[in-house]
């Protein structure tokens, strides 16, 4: 009897650790037992991409910088996987405490959140098959078929602005990618710091080139909580520190430069704009 | 680009039910085929009936959609509409949403079916009516009055899918929502009107099946 009640227990007790093992990981989102927690996009080579347990990207470097800057150390952090969609409601109900992710900084956006920064300006841009030098910019489209994703920015920027093209849609790029490639559709377009990742990873190295010619610009800031000035102006600081000791470049070019991409230096480093 | 204005969101949904109307024919159509097949006496149709059901009932739609665009269009080269990518688009997903709901329209039909008792089948064929014969003259016209609820069923479900268009770049409801939340950020409120819509669409559908179902039920 007692020898039954004792395995009983140690059963609760295994499962109870099992359990605690499970909070542990955070069930995917988020790692690190820190309570200053960042939101990154985990699947944007160059940019910011989970890798095992390992987070790398120009938008987690600067995350850790600012962070740093804040006076929290690299065990306190805590990454919060933040797509698109959903950057607004993790900053208002608070489950972050600030967004480094290709967050560009629009008026529509600013209705719900602050933002610091930016800290990078990217461009929307062309990627196309490497022997295709017919398509040089946005104006020679014309008759070509081009390729974003649903819903996206730069999908809507392009039927705006030029209507004369054709516009596959569809739900990733990497749908978009596998359509170029295939000869399906001429070019793909969204912001080039995107595009520069895709041309880089290796099943597709040679296949494809950015354009080189952007025709938007995206501000990349940080998203913080509406109205917080105090720390919009600390992160603003950061940043300019960042790009002052030359720890933004050796960012920009660990995370970008093997892609090939080349950085707008016209407007690159970017100053950065009032808190308010 | 920007505002969720009424009348985006009436086009979108427009485009909805355009998408459900083609495909529901479609299933319809395709399904009673297939259901057809599955009871036939012939070995080698049942076979291939049971082998459709199967494989269309468990692929993913997305995939379905996909394939469609990328392994169809662009690989193979069959194109619905070759002077416009949205025509394009729009028809694939017809097609994608008819054959993957012809299978649940069949298991629905094949319902109605059973439903018929065996005697009818065996009497009709004593007096001499071929498969055919008996097939649309006797068995699936009860068939399809026995299969009102799951059939109703079926087409909600289709409706409710063709959201899943928008993968391929279709501009319906769950496109413009993705369109709307990139601009605005995702709110209740935007996520509320869509629901809406799909209310509006689905339950009067729902009610109206369940009366037809009491109504038109063979009663023995």
């Amino acid at each position: 009897m007692t020898l039954r009640r004792f395995g009983a227990a140690a059963a609760v007790a295994v499962v109870a650790l099992g359990l605690a093992a499970c909070g542990d990981s955070g069930g995917g989102s988020g790692s690190g037992g820190g309570n200053f927690k960042i939101g990154i996009k985990f699947d944007q080579p160059g940019l910011g991409l989970k890798e095992g347990s390992d987070y790398k990207g120009l938008d987690v470097d600067v995350a850790k910088y600012i962070a740093k800057e804040l006076g929290h150390k690299e065990g306190d952090i805590q990454w919060v996987q933040s797509p698109s969609a959903q950057r607004e409601t993790l900053i208002e109900t608070g489950q972050v405490n600030m967004v480094v992710a290709t967050y560009s900084i629009t008026d529509a956006r600013k209705e719900k959140v602050s933002f610091a920064g930016p800290y990078f300006i990217a461009g929307q841009d062309l990627l196309v098959r490497a022997d295709d030098n017919s398509i040089t910019g946005p104006d020679s489209l014309t008759g070509k078929k081009l390729c974003s994703v649903k819903g996206s920015t730069s999908a809507q920027k392009v039927k705006d602005k030029y209507p004369g093209v054709q516009l596959q849609e569809f739900g990733t790029y990497s749908e978009c990618v596998a359509a170029l490639v295939s000869k399906g559709v001429d070019a793909l377009t969204t912001d080039n710091t995107i595009l520069a990742g895709y041309a880089a990873q290796p099943q597709y190295k040679g296949k494809l080139k950015v354009v080189g010619k952007t025709f938007s610009e995206e501000r990349y800031g940080v998203g913080i909580k509406k109205g917080d000035k105090a720390l919009c102006e600390k992160i603003n600081t950061a940043i300019k520190k960042m790009v002052d000791d030359g720890s933004w470049q050796k960012a920009v070019d660990a995370n970008l430069g093997p892609a090939g991409f080349k950085v707008d230096s016209a407007v690159n480093p970017p100053k950065q704009d009032a808190c308010s | 680009m920007g505002d969720l204005s009424f009348a985006a969101v009436l086009s979108a949904f427009w485009l909805t039910i355009q998408l459900a109307l083609f495909s529901a024919v479609g299933a319809l159509v395709l399904g009673t085929i297939i259901a057809v097949m599955r009871v036939s006496p012939v070995r080698v149709l049942q076979m291939l009936g049971t082998w459709y059901v199967n494989t269309f009932r468990n692929t993913p739609l997305t995939l379905l959609m996909v394939f469609g665009i990328l392994g169809a269009t662009y690989t193979l080269g069959i194109n619905l509409a070759p002077s416009s990518i949205n025509d394009n688009n729009f028809r694939w997903a017809v097609v994608m949403l008819s054959v993957y709901h012809a299978a649940f329209v069949c298991e629905a039909l094949r319902s109605g079916v059973n439903t018929v008792p065996a005697g009818q089948a065996e009497a009709a064929r004593a007096m001499g009516l071929t498969f055919g014969q008996t097939m649309s003259q006797v068995i699936l016209p009860q068939a399809f009055r026995g299969a009102i609820a799951p059939l109703g069923s079926t087409l909600i479900a289709l409706i409710k899918n063709t959201t899943v268009a928008a993968v391929i770049g279709n501009q319906e409801a769950a496109g413009l929502m993705s369109e709307t939340v990139e601009n605005q950020g995702s709110s209740i409120g935007i996520f509320l009107i869509f629901a809406l819509g799909f209310v509006i669409l689905t339950l009067p559908l729902g009610l109206l099946f369940t009366s037809m179902s009491r109504r038109l039920v063979v009663k023995r």
